[in-house]
Protein backbone atom coordinates (compact mmCIF):
# COMPACT_ATOMS: atom_id res chain seq x y z
CA UNK A 1 0.00 0.00 0.00
CA UNK A 2 1.00 3.84 -0.99
CA UNK A 3 1.61 6.04 2.09
CA UNK A 4 -1.04 8.02 0.80
CA UNK A 5 -3.10 5.23 0.78
CA UNK A 6 -2.41 4.35 4.21
CA UNK A 7 -3.18 7.48 5.23
CA UNK A 8 -6.59 7.44 4.14
CA UNK A 9 -7.26 3.85 5.22
CA UNK A 10 -5.50 5.72 8.78
CA UNK A 11 -8.11 8.54 7.98
CA UNK A 12 -11.19 5.92 8.85
CA UNK A 13 -10.11 4.68 11.53
CA UNK A 14 -9.25 8.13 13.62
CA UNK A 15 -12.38 9.12 12.10
CA UNK A 16 -14.31 6.38 13.67
CA UNK A 17 -12.38 6.65 17.38
CA UNK A 18 -13.52 10.29 17.13
CA UNK A 19 -16.88 9.72 16.91
CA UNK A 20 -17.39 7.23 19.10
CA UNK A 21 -15.47 9.33 21.82
CA UNK A 22 -18.81 10.95 23.77
CA UNK A 23 -15.74 13.47 25.47
CA UNK A 24 -14.17 14.19 21.41
CA UNK A 25 -17.46 14.63 20.08
CA UNK A 26 -19.25 16.56 22.34
CA UNK A 27 -16.46 19.12 23.30
CA UNK A 28 -15.26 19.43 19.94
CA UNK A 29 -18.51 19.17 17.78
CA UNK A 30 -22.05 20.13 20.24
CA UNK A 31 -20.19 23.25 22.15
CA UNK A 32 -19.53 25.50 18.99
CA UNK A 33 -23.51 24.96 17.92
CA UNK A 34 -24.42 24.94 21.86
CA UNK A 35 -22.89 28.36 22.14
CA UNK A 36 -24.53 29.67 18.93
CA UNK A 37 -27.62 28.78 20.37
CA UNK A 38 -26.93 30.32 23.95
CA UNK A 39 -25.61 33.64 22.65
CA UNK A 40 -28.37 34.04 20.12
CA UNK A 41 -31.09 33.44 22.79
CA UNK A 42 -29.39 35.75 25.25
CA UNK A 43 -27.86 38.47 22.81
CA UNK A 44 -30.59 38.09 19.99
CA UNK A 45 -33.37 40.41 20.94
CA UNK A 46 -31.07 43.20 22.15
CA UNK A 47 -31.00 46.24 19.72
CA UNK A 48 -27.19 46.43 19.49
CA UNK A 49 -25.23 44.91 16.93
CA UNK A 50 -21.30 44.87 16.59
CA UNK A 51 -21.81 45.83 13.08
CA UNK A 52 -23.39 48.88 13.76
CA UNK A 53 -26.63 49.89 11.57
CA UNK A 54 -28.82 47.22 9.91
CA UNK A 55 -27.06 44.51 11.34
CA UNK A 56 -28.14 41.91 13.84
CA UNK A 57 -25.98 40.16 17.15
CA UNK A 58 -26.24 36.94 14.86
CA UNK A 59 -24.29 38.22 12.05
CA UNK A 60 -21.71 38.39 14.56
CA UNK A 61 -21.64 35.50 16.44
CA UNK A 62 -22.59 33.21 12.97
CA UNK A 63 -19.06 33.87 11.88
CA UNK A 64 -17.35 34.03 15.26
CA UNK A 65 -18.38 30.77 16.19
CA UNK A 66 -17.06 29.65 12.89
CA UNK A 67 -13.75 30.38 14.10
CA UNK A 68 -14.25 28.50 17.17
CA UNK A 69 -15.19 25.57 15.84
CA UNK A 70 -11.42 26.08 13.80
CA UNK A 71 -10.05 26.37 17.67
CA UNK A 72 -11.92 23.55 19.07
CA UNK A 73 -11.84 21.35 16.01
CA UNK A 74 -8.07 21.75 15.31
CA UNK A 75 -6.44 23.42 18.39
CA UNK A 76 -8.34 21.72 21.77
CA UNK A 77 -9.09 18.54 19.78
CA UNK A 78 -5.60 18.03 18.76
CA UNK A 79 -3.58 19.14 21.47
CA UNK A 80 -5.62 17.05 23.87
CA UNK A 81 -5.57 14.02 21.66
CA UNK A 82 -2.30 14.14 20.69
CA UNK A 83 -1.43 14.38 24.43
CA UNK A 84 -3.33 11.19 25.33
CA UNK A 85 -2.57 9.00 22.80
CA UNK A 86 1.21 10.14 23.90
CA UNK A 87 0.61 9.06 27.37
CA UNK A 88 -0.89 6.28 26.45
CA UNK A 89 1.19 4.58 24.56
CA UNK A 90 -0.19 4.86 21.51
CA UNK A 91 2.15 7.09 20.01
CA UNK A 92 4.97 4.69 20.63
CA UNK A 93 3.33 1.50 19.96
CA UNK A 94 2.58 3.09 16.32
CA UNK A 95 6.03 4.40 15.91
CA UNK A 96 7.19 0.34 16.32
CA UNK A 97 5.11 -0.33 13.56
CA UNK A 98 6.08 0.05 9.81
CA UNK A 99 3.59 2.78 9.52
CA UNK A 100 5.55 6.37 8.91
CA UNK A 101 4.89 8.79 11.88
CA UNK A 102 3.82 11.61 9.97
CA UNK A 103 0.80 9.25 8.51
CA UNK A 104 -0.42 9.04 11.69
CA UNK A 105 -0.31 12.97 12.74
CA UNK A 106 -1.64 13.56 9.00
CA UNK A 107 -4.24 11.18 9.49
CA UNK A 108 -5.50 12.91 13.08
CA UNK A 109 -5.23 16.11 11.46
CA UNK A 110 -7.09 15.15 8.46
CA UNK A 111 -10.02 14.13 10.91
CA UNK A 112 -9.48 17.75 12.83
CA UNK A 113 -10.26 19.27 9.09
CA UNK A 114 -13.39 17.13 8.34
CA UNK A 115 -14.96 18.14 11.37
CA UNK A 116 -14.31 22.14 11.11
CA UNK A 117 -15.65 21.88 7.94
CA UNK A 118 -18.38 19.76 8.96
CA UNK A 119 -18.93 22.76 11.60
CA UNK A 120 -18.81 25.53 9.79
CA UNK A 121 -21.38 24.35 7.17
CA UNK A 122 -23.53 23.54 10.21
CA UNK A 123 -23.45 26.82 11.46
CA UNK A 124 -23.83 29.04 8.28
CA UNK A 125 -26.89 27.19 7.59
CA UNK A 126 -28.17 27.54 11.12
CA UNK A 127 -27.39 30.86 11.40
CA UNK A 128 -29.11 31.48 7.83
CA UNK A 129 -32.25 29.40 9.04
CA UNK A 130 -33.00 29.99 12.34
CA UNK A 131 -31.12 34.08 12.21
CA UNK A 132 -31.57 34.87 8.66
CA UNK A 133 -27.65 35.46 8.83
CA UNK A 134 -27.32 35.40 4.45
CA UNK A 135 -24.83 33.09 3.60
CA UNK A 136 -21.51 35.41 2.21
CA UNK A 137 -22.10 36.12 -1.48
CA UNK A 138 -19.64 35.32 -4.30
CA UNK A 139 -17.87 38.67 -3.59
CA UNK A 140 -16.48 37.84 0.19
CA UNK A 141 -16.74 33.95 -0.27
CA UNK A 142 -13.13 33.39 -0.98
CA UNK A 143 -11.48 35.55 1.83
CA UNK A 144 -14.22 33.22 4.06
CA UNK A 145 -12.70 30.08 2.48
CA UNK A 146 -9.09 31.11 2.97
CA UNK A 147 -9.57 32.73 6.36
CA UNK A 148 -10.65 29.32 7.18
CA UNK A 149 -7.92 27.05 5.49
CA UNK A 150 -5.25 29.52 6.97
CA UNK A 151 -6.95 29.23 9.91
CA UNK A 152 -7.16 25.76 10.72
CA UNK A 153 -3.55 24.99 9.39
CA UNK A 154 -2.23 27.46 12.00
CA UNK A 155 -4.10 25.96 14.51
CA UNK A 156 -3.76 22.62 14.05
CA UNK A 157 0.25 23.52 13.92
CA UNK A 158 -0.59 25.59 17.51
CA UNK A 159 -2.25 22.52 18.72
CA UNK A 160 0.47 20.22 17.82
CA UNK A 161 2.72 22.59 19.21
CA UNK A 162 1.41 22.65 22.32
CA UNK A 163 1.87 19.01 23.21
CA UNK A 164 5.34 19.32 24.20
CA UNK A 165 4.07 21.98 27.06
CA UNK A 166 1.40 19.42 28.21
CA UNK A 167 3.52 16.95 30.55
CA UNK A 168 0.49 14.58 31.32
CA UNK A 169 -3.01 13.50 30.43
CA UNK A 170 -3.81 15.17 33.79
CA UNK A 171 -2.92 18.17 32.89
CA UNK A 172 -3.93 18.37 29.12
CA UNK A 173 -7.64 20.09 30.38
CA UNK A 174 -5.98 22.66 31.99
CA UNK A 175 -2.95 23.99 29.97
CA UNK A 176 -5.04 23.40 26.92
CA UNK A 177 -8.03 25.17 28.27
CA UNK A 178 -6.34 27.90 30.25
CA UNK A 179 -4.60 29.03 26.92
CA UNK A 180 -7.31 29.53 24.90
CA UNK A 181 -10.29 30.65 26.92
CA UNK A 182 -8.92 34.16 28.38
CA UNK A 183 -7.88 34.53 24.24
CA UNK A 184 -11.70 33.17 23.24
CA UNK A 185 -13.51 36.06 25.79
CA UNK A 186 -10.95 38.81 24.70
CA UNK A 187 -11.03 38.00 20.87
CA UNK A 188 -14.36 38.85 19.11
CA UNK A 189 -15.54 35.37 19.21
CA UNK A 190 -17.49 34.95 22.62
CA UNK A 191 -18.05 38.61 23.07
CA UNK A 192 -17.74 41.16 20.35
CA UNK A 193 -15.17 43.81 21.97
CA UNK A 194 -15.71 47.70 21.20
CA UNK A 195 -13.32 50.28 21.22
CA UNK A 196 -9.11 50.28 21.44
CA UNK A 197 -8.83 48.85 24.67
CA UNK A 198 -5.71 47.47 26.55
CA UNK A 199 -7.66 44.33 26.19
CA UNK A 200 -7.83 44.78 22.49
CA UNK A 201 -3.67 45.24 22.24
CA UNK A 202 -3.10 42.41 24.37
CA UNK A 203 -5.53 40.42 21.94
CA UNK A 204 -3.75 41.70 19.02
CA UNK A 205 -0.57 39.65 20.10
CA UNK A 206 -2.37 36.91 19.55
CA UNK A 207 -3.54 34.64 16.71
CA UNK A 208 -7.23 33.81 17.53
CA UNK A 209 -7.95 37.87 17.22
CA UNK A 210 -6.38 37.81 13.88
CA UNK A 211 -8.82 34.49 12.70
CA UNK A 212 -11.87 35.44 14.33
CA UNK A 213 -11.04 39.34 12.44
CA UNK A 214 -10.46 37.32 8.96
CA UNK A 215 -13.44 35.33 9.38
CA UNK A 216 -16.06 38.14 10.59
CA UNK A 217 -15.12 40.67 7.59
CA UNK A 218 -16.28 37.88 4.93
CA UNK A 219 -19.53 38.42 6.65
CA UNK A 220 -20.07 41.94 7.69
CA UNK A 221 -22.15 43.60 5.91
CA UNK A 222 -20.08 46.99 6.06
CA UNK A 223 -16.89 44.76 4.14
CA UNK A 224 -16.04 46.77 0.72
CA UNK A 225 -14.38 44.27 -1.57
CA UNK A 226 -13.49 41.05 -1.20
CA UNK A 227 -13.10 40.78 2.45
CA UNK A 228 -9.18 40.00 2.12
CA UNK A 229 -7.52 40.83 5.45
CA UNK A 230 -3.94 40.33 4.59
CA UNK A 231 -2.24 41.78 7.64
CA UNK A 232 -4.60 39.23 9.98
CA UNK A 233 -3.95 36.31 7.68
CA UNK A 234 0.04 36.98 7.85
CA UNK A 235 0.26 37.55 11.66
CA UNK A 236 -2.20 34.18 11.88
CA UNK A 237 0.34 32.33 9.27
CA UNK A 238 3.01 33.89 11.86
CA UNK A 239 1.90 31.99 14.84
CA UNK A 240 1.35 28.91 12.37
CA UNK A 241 5.02 28.80 10.56
CA UNK A 242 6.52 29.61 14.64
CA UNK A 243 4.24 26.59 16.31
CA UNK A 244 5.49 24.30 13.40
CA UNK A 245 8.69 24.46 14.06
CA UNK A 246 8.23 24.47 17.38
CA UNK A 247 6.39 21.18 17.07
CA UNK A 248 8.86 19.76 14.39
CA UNK A 249 11.77 20.71 17.23
CA UNK A 250 9.89 19.21 20.08
CA UNK A 251 6.99 16.97 19.62
CA UNK A 252 7.73 14.03 22.25
CA UNK A 253 6.74 10.24 20.74
CA UNK A 254 7.15 8.57 24.41
CA UNK A 255 5.30 8.84 27.35
CA UNK A 256 7.00 11.28 30.07
CA UNK A 257 9.80 8.24 31.24
CA UNK A 258 8.40 6.05 33.91
CA UNK A 259 10.57 5.39 37.00
CA UNK B 1 21.18 -22.01 12.23
CA UNK B 2 20.66 -18.48 11.70
CA UNK B 3 20.90 -16.05 14.01
CA UNK B 4 18.33 -13.24 15.18
CA UNK B 5 19.50 -11.31 17.50
CA UNK B 6 23.07 -10.70 17.97
CA UNK B 7 24.33 -8.14 20.95
CA UNK B 8 28.37 -7.76 21.55
CA UNK B 9 29.94 -5.24 24.24
CA UNK B 10 26.44 -3.64 25.12
CA UNK B 11 26.59 -0.63 26.96
CA UNK B 12 24.06 1.81 27.94
CA UNK B 13 24.43 4.84 30.97
CA UNK B 14 21.69 7.47 32.12
CA UNK B 15 23.31 10.06 33.41
CA UNK B 16 26.32 8.81 36.33
CA UNK B 17 23.74 5.35 36.40
CA UNK B 18 25.26 2.70 34.16
CA UNK B 19 22.21 0.70 33.02
CA UNK B 20 23.60 -1.76 30.77
CA UNK B 21 27.55 -2.32 31.56
CA UNK B 22 28.96 -4.88 28.26
CA UNK B 23 25.84 -7.37 27.76
CA UNK B 24 26.89 -10.07 24.86
CA UNK B 25 23.54 -11.75 23.96
CA UNK B 26 23.14 -14.51 20.61
CA UNK B 27 19.26 -15.95 19.95
CA UNK B 28 19.14 -17.94 17.82
CA UNK B 29 16.34 -18.15 15.07
CA UNK B 30 12.77 -20.25 16.39
CA UNK B 31 14.73 -19.61 20.25
CA UNK B 32 12.30 -18.73 22.96
CA UNK B 33 14.80 -16.52 24.82
CA UNK B 34 13.73 -14.78 28.69
CA UNK B 35 16.11 -11.94 30.06
CA UNK B 36 14.86 -12.42 33.33
CA UNK B 37 15.60 -9.83 36.39
CA UNK B 38 14.29 -7.79 38.74
CA UNK B 39 13.17 -4.03 38.47
CA UNK B 40 15.39 -1.68 37.07
CA UNK B 41 18.06 -4.77 36.25
CA UNK B 42 18.55 -3.09 33.23
CA UNK B 43 16.12 -5.45 30.75
CA UNK B 44 13.40 -3.07 29.81
CA UNK B 45 16.83 -1.04 28.31
CA UNK B 46 17.77 -3.73 26.55
CA UNK B 47 14.67 -4.60 24.43
CA UNK B 48 13.70 -1.16 24.16
CA UNK B 49 17.64 -0.78 22.66
CA UNK B 50 16.59 -3.96 20.23
CA UNK B 51 13.25 -1.99 19.30
CA UNK B 52 15.06 0.74 18.03
CA UNK B 53 13.50 2.86 20.67
CA UNK B 54 16.71 3.71 22.87
CA UNK B 55 19.72 4.68 21.62
CA UNK B 56 22.86 2.66 22.59
CA UNK B 57 26.16 3.92 24.17
CA UNK B 58 28.72 1.39 22.95
CA UNK B 59 28.93 -1.64 21.77
CA UNK B 60 27.27 -3.76 18.05
CA UNK B 61 23.73 -4.90 17.70
CA UNK B 62 21.71 -6.56 15.02
CA UNK B 63 18.65 -7.76 14.67
CA UNK B 64 17.68 -10.07 11.85
CA UNK B 65 20.88 -8.48 10.37
CA UNK B 66 19.66 -4.74 10.73
CA UNK B 67 21.10 -2.53 13.29
CA UNK B 68 17.85 -1.00 15.31
CA UNK B 69 19.01 2.16 15.63
CA UNK B 70 18.26 3.03 12.10
CA UNK B 71 14.89 2.31 12.92
CA UNK B 72 14.48 0.85 9.16
CA UNK B 73 10.61 0.57 7.98
CA UNK B 74 12.20 -3.02 6.42
CA UNK B 75 13.14 -4.85 9.85
CA UNK B 76 9.97 -2.84 11.09
CA UNK B 77 7.71 -5.24 8.79
CA UNK B 78 9.47 -8.18 10.62
CA UNK B 79 9.61 -8.16 13.83
CA UNK B 80 6.43 -7.30 15.93
CA UNK B 81 6.58 -5.41 19.53
CA UNK B 82 4.68 -5.80 22.63
CA UNK B 83 5.47 -2.94 25.16
CA UNK B 84 5.47 -3.06 28.95
CA UNK B 85 1.96 -1.49 29.53
CA UNK B 86 0.53 0.71 26.22
CA UNK B 87 -2.71 1.79 25.54
CA UNK B 88 -4.83 0.92 22.43
CA UNK B 89 -7.74 2.88 20.68
CA UNK B 90 -10.08 2.59 23.15
CA UNK B 91 -13.16 2.99 21.15
CA UNK B 92 -12.51 0.39 18.42
CA UNK B 93 -13.50 -2.99 18.69
CA UNK B 94 -10.53 -5.80 19.24
CA UNK B 95 -11.04 -6.57 15.56
CA UNK B 96 -10.78 -3.27 14.39
CA UNK B 97 -8.01 -2.51 16.25
CA UNK B 98 -6.07 -5.70 15.17
CA UNK B 99 -7.56 -4.75 11.56
CA UNK B 100 -5.88 -0.90 11.84
CA UNK B 101 -2.55 -2.54 12.64
CA UNK B 102 -2.27 -5.72 9.80
CA UNK B 103 -2.93 -3.29 7.55
CA UNK B 104 0.45 -1.17 8.38
CA UNK B 105 2.56 -4.71 6.97
CA UNK B 106 2.86 -6.22 3.75
CA UNK B 107 2.01 -9.93 4.74
CA UNK B 108 0.19 -9.46 7.65
CA UNK B 109 -1.63 -12.66 9.46
CA UNK B 110 -5.10 -13.39 8.89
CA UNK B 111 -7.38 -11.56 11.52
CA UNK B 112 -8.98 -14.98 12.07
CA UNK B 113 -6.13 -16.23 13.23
CA UNK B 114 -4.84 -14.12 15.56
CA UNK B 115 -7.68 -13.38 17.44
CA UNK B 116 -7.59 -17.51 17.68
CA UNK B 117 -4.18 -17.94 19.11
CA UNK B 118 -4.35 -15.16 21.99
CA UNK B 119 -8.40 -16.29 22.71
CA UNK B 120 -10.06 -13.22 22.52
CA UNK B 121 -12.93 -14.86 20.09
CA UNK B 122 -16.01 -13.69 22.29
CA UNK B 123 -14.45 -10.38 22.70
CA UNK B 124 -13.92 -10.26 18.84
CA UNK B 125 -16.98 -7.03 18.44
CA UNK B 126 -16.57 -5.62 21.92
CA UNK B 127 -14.48 -2.39 22.12
CA UNK B 128 -11.42 -2.13 23.73
CA UNK B 129 -12.37 -0.06 26.88
CA UNK B 130 -14.52 -2.67 27.84
CA UNK B 131 -11.63 -5.89 28.29
CA UNK B 132 -10.12 -6.63 31.39
CA UNK B 133 -6.41 -5.82 32.26
CA UNK B 134 -5.33 -9.70 30.97
CA UNK B 135 -7.46 -9.43 27.99
CA UNK B 136 -6.12 -5.55 26.60
CA UNK B 137 -2.31 -7.76 27.19
CA UNK B 138 -3.62 -10.30 25.02
CA UNK B 139 -4.92 -7.82 22.80
CA UNK B 140 -0.93 -6.27 22.58
CA UNK B 141 0.13 -9.42 21.87
CA UNK B 142 -2.52 -10.12 18.79
CA UNK B 143 -1.35 -6.80 17.96
CA UNK B 144 2.32 -7.72 17.71
CA UNK B 145 1.35 -10.75 15.83
CA UNK B 146 -0.34 -8.90 13.17
CA UNK B 147 2.45 -7.93 11.08
CA UNK B 148 3.34 -12.00 11.41
CA UNK B 149 6.47 -11.12 12.87
CA UNK B 150 9.87 -13.70 12.20
CA UNK B 151 10.80 -11.94 15.78
CA UNK B 152 7.95 -10.83 19.05
CA UNK B 153 9.39 -8.77 21.97
CA UNK B 154 7.55 -9.69 24.70
CA UNK B 155 8.21 -7.12 27.49
CA UNK B 156 6.94 -8.15 31.20
CA UNK B 157 3.56 -10.13 29.58
CA UNK B 158 2.28 -10.90 32.47
CA UNK B 159 3.19 -8.38 35.57
CA UNK B 160 0.15 -7.58 37.38
CA UNK B 161 -2.04 -10.68 36.53
CA UNK B 162 -3.95 -12.66 38.55
CA UNK B 163 -2.83 -16.27 38.15
CA UNK B 164 -6.07 -17.51 35.62
CA UNK B 165 -4.69 -14.64 33.59
CA UNK B 166 -1.08 -15.15 33.58
CA UNK B 167 -2.20 -18.91 32.72
CA UNK B 168 -4.50 -18.24 29.86
CA UNK B 169 -1.12 -15.38 28.67
CA UNK B 170 0.73 -18.42 28.79
CA UNK B 171 -1.32 -20.54 26.64
CA UNK B 172 -1.32 -17.68 24.12
CA UNK B 173 2.52 -17.77 23.95
CA UNK B 174 3.06 -21.12 23.43
CA UNK B 175 0.64 -21.01 20.27
CA UNK B 176 3.31 -18.34 19.29
CA UNK B 177 5.88 -21.10 20.09
CA UNK B 178 4.07 -23.93 17.66
CA UNK B 179 3.79 -21.12 15.22
CA UNK B 180 7.88 -21.10 15.37
CA UNK B 181 8.45 -17.58 15.88
CA UNK B 182 11.44 -16.27 17.99
CA UNK B 183 10.53 -14.46 20.97
CA UNK B 184 12.70 -12.34 22.75
CA UNK B 185 10.73 -12.32 26.56
CA UNK B 186 11.73 -9.97 29.31
CA UNK B 187 10.05 -10.95 32.86
CA UNK B 188 10.84 -10.75 36.65
CA UNK B 189 9.13 -13.92 37.14
CA UNK B 190 11.23 -16.94 37.42
CA UNK B 191 8.34 -19.65 36.83
CA UNK B 192 7.17 -17.80 33.47
CA UNK B 193 10.90 -18.06 32.45
CA UNK B 194 10.78 -21.81 33.41
CA UNK B 195 7.10 -22.26 31.68
CA UNK B 196 7.80 -20.58 28.26
CA UNK B 197 11.59 -19.89 27.38
CA UNK B 198 14.16 -22.71 26.14
CA UNK B 199 16.63 -20.58 27.03
CA UNK B 200 17.14 -18.12 29.57
CA UNK B 201 19.91 -15.66 30.87
CA UNK B 202 19.91 -13.76 34.22
CA UNK B 203 20.39 -9.88 34.69
CA UNK B 204 21.50 -8.04 37.49
CA UNK B 205 22.38 -4.60 38.01
CA UNK B 206 23.28 -4.44 34.15
CA UNK B 207 25.30 -7.43 33.81
CA UNK B 208 24.66 -11.08 32.63
CA UNK B 209 25.10 -12.95 35.72
CA UNK B 210 24.37 -16.44 34.68
CA UNK B 211 22.63 -17.72 30.89
CA UNK B 212 21.48 -21.40 29.66
CA UNK B 213 18.50 -23.36 29.59
CA UNK B 214 16.04 -22.85 32.37
CA UNK B 215 16.84 -26.30 34.31
CA UNK B 216 21.12 -26.34 33.89
CA UNK B 217 21.22 -22.78 34.71
CA UNK B 218 23.44 -21.86 37.05
CA UNK B 219 24.33 -25.85 37.51
CA UNK B 220 26.23 -26.60 39.71
CA UNK B 221 24.44 -24.72 42.20
CA UNK B 222 21.37 -26.68 40.93
CA UNK B 223 22.93 -29.84 42.26
CA UNK B 224 23.41 -28.84 45.62
CA UNK B 225 21.07 -30.08 47.93
CA UNK B 226 19.62 -27.97 50.67
CA UNK B 227 18.85 -29.22 54.44
CA UNK B 228 17.15 -26.49 56.67
CA UNK B 229 15.83 -27.37 60.12
CA UNK B 230 15.05 -24.87 63.21
CA UNK B 231 17.24 -24.95 66.18
CA UNK B 232 15.99 -24.19 69.30
CA UNK B 233 17.31 -20.92 71.29
CA UNK B 234 19.05 -22.67 74.10
CA UNK B 235 20.56 -25.70 71.87
CA UNK B 236 24.29 -25.67 71.53
CA UNK B 237 26.24 -24.03 68.83
CA UNK B 238 26.54 -26.55 65.20
CA UNK B 239 29.75 -28.65 65.23
CA UNK B 240 32.19 -27.04 62.78
CA UNK B 241 31.44 -29.53 60.05
CA UNK B 242 28.43 -28.00 59.41
CA UNK B 243 29.48 -24.41 60.06
CA UNK B 244 28.70 -23.32 56.40
CA UNK B 245 25.24 -22.65 57.22
CA UNK B 246 23.41 -19.04 56.54
CA UNK B 247 19.97 -18.15 58.14
CA UNK B 248 17.03 -19.01 55.58
CA UNK B 249 14.46 -16.22 55.17
CA UNK B 250 12.59 -17.61 57.60
CA UNK B 251 14.77 -18.11 60.70
CA UNK B 252 15.77 -21.31 59.92
CA UNK B 253 19.30 -22.76 59.56
CA UNK B 254 20.07 -23.14 55.75
CA UNK B 255 23.63 -25.54 54.58
CA UNK B 256 24.12 -25.92 50.71
CA UNK B 257 25.52 -30.10 50.58
CA UNK B 258 27.12 -31.19 47.67
CA UNK B 259 26.57 -34.52 49.61
CA UNK B 260 23.37 -34.74 51.64
CA UNK B 261 23.93 -38.12 52.85
CA UNK B 262 26.94 -37.47 54.45
CA UNK B 263 25.62 -34.23 56.04
CA UNK B 264 22.31 -35.07 57.07
CA UNK B 265 24.56 -38.41 59.05
CA UNK B 266 26.67 -35.83 60.60
CA UNK B 267 23.72 -33.55 61.79
CA UNK B 268 21.41 -35.84 62.67
CA UNK B 269 23.97 -38.20 64.91
CA UNK B 270 24.70 -34.92 66.43
CA UNK B 271 21.32 -34.01 67.21
CA UNK B 272 20.93 -37.73 68.51
CA UNK B 273 23.97 -37.44 70.97
CA UNK B 274 22.78 -33.95 71.98
CA UNK B 275 19.58 -34.50 72.63
CA UNK B 276 18.26 -31.54 70.55
CA UNK B 277 15.28 -31.35 67.98
CA UNK B 278 15.32 -30.20 64.69
CA UNK B 279 12.27 -28.73 64.01
CA UNK B 280 10.95 -28.47 60.50
CA UNK B 281 13.65 -30.55 58.97
CA UNK B 282 13.88 -30.40 55.57
CA UNK B 283 15.66 -31.68 53.14
CA UNK B 284 14.69 -30.21 49.48
CA UNK B 285 16.57 -29.40 45.70
CA UNK B 286 17.15 -25.32 45.01
CA UNK B 287 14.26 -24.50 42.73
CA UNK B 288 15.03 -22.04 40.03
CA UNK B 289 13.63 -19.56 42.31
CA UNK B 290 16.46 -20.10 44.71
CA UNK B 291 19.22 -19.54 42.29
CA UNK B 292 17.39 -16.50 40.67
CA UNK B 293 17.45 -15.05 44.15
CA UNK B 294 21.44 -16.08 44.62
CA UNK B 295 22.28 -14.42 41.51
CA UNK B 296 20.31 -11.33 42.02
CA UNK B 297 20.72 -10.95 45.84
CA UNK B 298 23.68 -8.38 45.60
CA UNK B 299 21.47 -6.00 43.67
CA UNK B 300 18.27 -6.31 45.62
CA UNK B 301 20.46 -5.13 48.90
CA UNK B 302 21.86 -2.02 47.02
CA UNK B 303 18.57 -1.01 46.04
CA UNK B 304 17.54 -1.79 49.69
Amino acid sequence: MSDVALALRQVKYENRSFWRNPASAFFTFVFPIMFMIIFNLIFGNSKYSPFGSNATVSQFYTPALMAFSIITACYTNIAMGVVFARENGILKRMRGTPLPPWVYLAARIAVSVMVTVLLVVIIGVFGRVFYHVKLPGVRTLPALVVALVVGAATFCAIGLAMTSFVPNVDAAPAVVNATIFPLLFISDVFIPIQGNGVLTHIAAIFPVKHLSNAVIAAYNPHTVGTGFKGKDLAIMGAWGAAALIMALRRFRWEPRAQS
Amino acid sequence: MTTAIDVKGLRKSYGSLEAVRSVDLEIAAGEVFALLGPNGAGKTTIVEILEGYRRRDAGTVSVLGFDPARRERALKQRIGIVLQSTGVEQFLTVAEVIEMYRGYYPAPRPLDEIIDVVGLNEKRDDRVKTLSGGQQRRLDVAIGLAGDPELLFLDEPTTGFDPGARRRMWDAVKNLVSLGKTIFLTTHYMDEAQELANRVAVISAGRIVAEGPPRSIAGREMSHTIVRFRLPERARALPRSLKSSVPATDGRVQIEAADPVKVLHELTGWALEKGVTLEELEVARPTLEDVYLKLTAGEAEAAE
